[in-house]
């Protein structure tokens, strides 16, 4: 317990890192994601080629192997970056994308045809058609598989201990290190604090969740 | 798709689509041919950097990790479905005494990072990788067969249960005869989606220096030097693509052979469960 308790600036530390990754990550890959699944709805077909060939790879790709391409291949390739923690954010954002593109993607097909019907009828473009009518009315009913795919991200930026960056589970591993007679207590404190943003986050799923059921 | 959301393109849309295509792609192409001219300049394409593919050690290393991994997969797989099964008996069991611990443990378990649950597995108790690799995969995915099946479970109409305890059948025999029959069947798709996804987080096994296919490029690449890394690296990213393309397709085709059924098939599942399911690396 001593160890843990004299690392908790450490900890600290490393959840912020966490944080900061996980939010960082969450935000592009939310905003890519989101267009990945309108060029996947696109009348234009290159788009959609695009977006499909991109999110089967991604999706089909274990996490490790994007973090080995971003933080040890990109750089040998000419693309350098002053911190690991730019290759762990493009590593994690990408990744992350193709899962939020298929769970919007699956939103844009729950909303009634009738809706882009209407919206046509009336005159729009498709452009006009997808950001003011059905996206809005999609992103809301795939709030909940929205929130876990976040879950899974925060779960996921662990992997980014293991490529340089301090992150929670980079510290933990640290500390693991030096404390060798009490790395029970240590990994825990580290489990501790993920719990801390993932349990919240998966209640708030289900809350959401049960929210949008009563009121289909 | 199952939705149109824009009329059928008449002459002046087609002309736009087609230029909109062609610009599109000739994008795509280009950043390909940069990225591949970058790759040239490196000398990543002279024969040599990938004559090391004849070797026959390449392969005996590349095979090994490859067999590290499927191994890992396969076990832990193995164990995890059946302890999942009894995790969700457990957490929709009647009693609250056994449902909410059970709930605690399952939440502790999801929230968790795989790769931290390996790290512990490793150093607390002391094993060797590949146990720790398969403890971790278990534990993590137990937790996540047992929500599927609930939720498989949860989508059952209530006169199946009903129904079971009106002809005397026992709450634990109306629950394996009747229910998690039909909820697995119902679940199977997100089951095998979630294969994938244990398939995909063996190469965590990477972070805890066990040796699988990830960790069996690094060796090589310290091994042979640096520059035969692209080349390996190339193979072997394509090579766990592969193999996880595969059981994707076997869940995309489990799913339709379902729902070309009727009632009792396989359901949609619910895109929650699906996609938390999903997200592992």
């Amino acid at each position: 317990m001593d160890a843990v308790i004299e690392s908790l600036p450490l900890y600290w530390n490393g959840f912020l890192r966490t944080l900061f990754l996980s939010a960082v990550s969450g935000v592009i890959a939310l905003l890519l994601g989101t267009l990945l699944a309108a060029a996947r709805v696109s009348p234009v077909a290159a788009l959609r080629g695009f977006s499909m060939t991109y999110v089967e790879i991604l999706r089909n790709t274990p996490l490790t192997i994007a973090f080995f391409f971003a933080a040890i291949v990109l750089p040998r390739i000419g693309v350098k970056f002053e911190q690991f923690e730019v290759a762990a954010i493009i590593a994690l954002s990408a990744y992350t994308a193709a899962f939020i593109a298929e769970a919007v993607r699956s939103g844009v097909n729950s909303v009634p045809v009738g809706q882009a019907e209407a919206a046509r009828s009336i005159g729009m473009k498709f452009s006009q058609v997808l950001s003011l009518i059905i996206l809005p009315q999609a992103l809301r009913t795939v709030i909940p598989p929205l929130i876990n795919i976040l879950i899974a991200l925060v779960k996921n930026s662990s992997v980014a201990g293991a490529f340089f960056v301090l992150e929670l589970f980079g510290y933990g591993r640290q500390l693991a290190n030096a404390n060798g007679d009490q790395v029970m207590a240590v990994l825990l404190g580290v489990a501790f604090f993920y719990l801390l943003i993932t349990v919240p986050l998966g209640i708030l799923a289900s809350t959401v969740e049960r929210k949008v059921a009563i009121a289909r | 798709m199952s939705s149109v959301l824009y009329d059928v393109p008449g002459p002046k849309a087609r002309r736009v689509s087609v230029i909109g295509s062609v610009v599109g792609s000739l994008l795509i192409l280009g950043l390909l041919a940069w990225i591949i001219s970058t790759l040239a300049q490196q000398g990543i394409f002279e024969g040599r950097r990938w004559a090391i593919f004849t070797r026959a050690d390449v392969w005996t290393l590349l095979g090994n990790g490859i067999g590290a991994t499927l191994s890992a997969a396969a076990v832990a797989a193995v164990i995890a479905f059946p302890l999942g099964l009894m995790l969700c008996l457990l957490r929709i069991s009647d009693l609250a005494a056994i449902r909410i611990p059970t709930r605690i443990v399952l939440e502790f378990l999801r929230g968790m990072p795989v790769v931290l649950m390996m790290l512990f597995v490793l150093l607390v108790f002391g094993t060797n990788q590949f146990i720790a690799v398969v403890a971790g995969l278990v534990l993590y995915n137990s937790a996540v067969f047992a929500e599927i099946i609930r939720a498989g479970i949860q989508s059952l109409p209530k006169g199946q249960r009903e129904a079971g305890l009106t002809v005397g059948l026992t709450s634990f025999q109306s629950r394996m005869i009747i229910e998690l029959p039909q909820a697995i069947r119902r679940m199977m798709p997100s089951l095998v989606a979630q294969l994938v996804v244990l398939l995909k987080d063996t190469s965590l096994g990477y972070i805890v220096a066990y040796g699988e296919l990830l960790r069996a490029v690094q060796v090589m690449a310290d091994f042979l030097g640096t520059q035969y890394l692209f080349p390996i690296f190339f193979v072997a990213a394509a090579i766990y693509i592969a193999i996880n393309l595969c059981v994707s397709r076997i869940a995309v085709w489990i799913e339709r052979r379902g729902s070309k059924k009727a009632a009792g098939g396989v359901a949609k599942a619910e895109p929650a469960v699906e996609e938390a399911a999903a997200t592992k690396p």
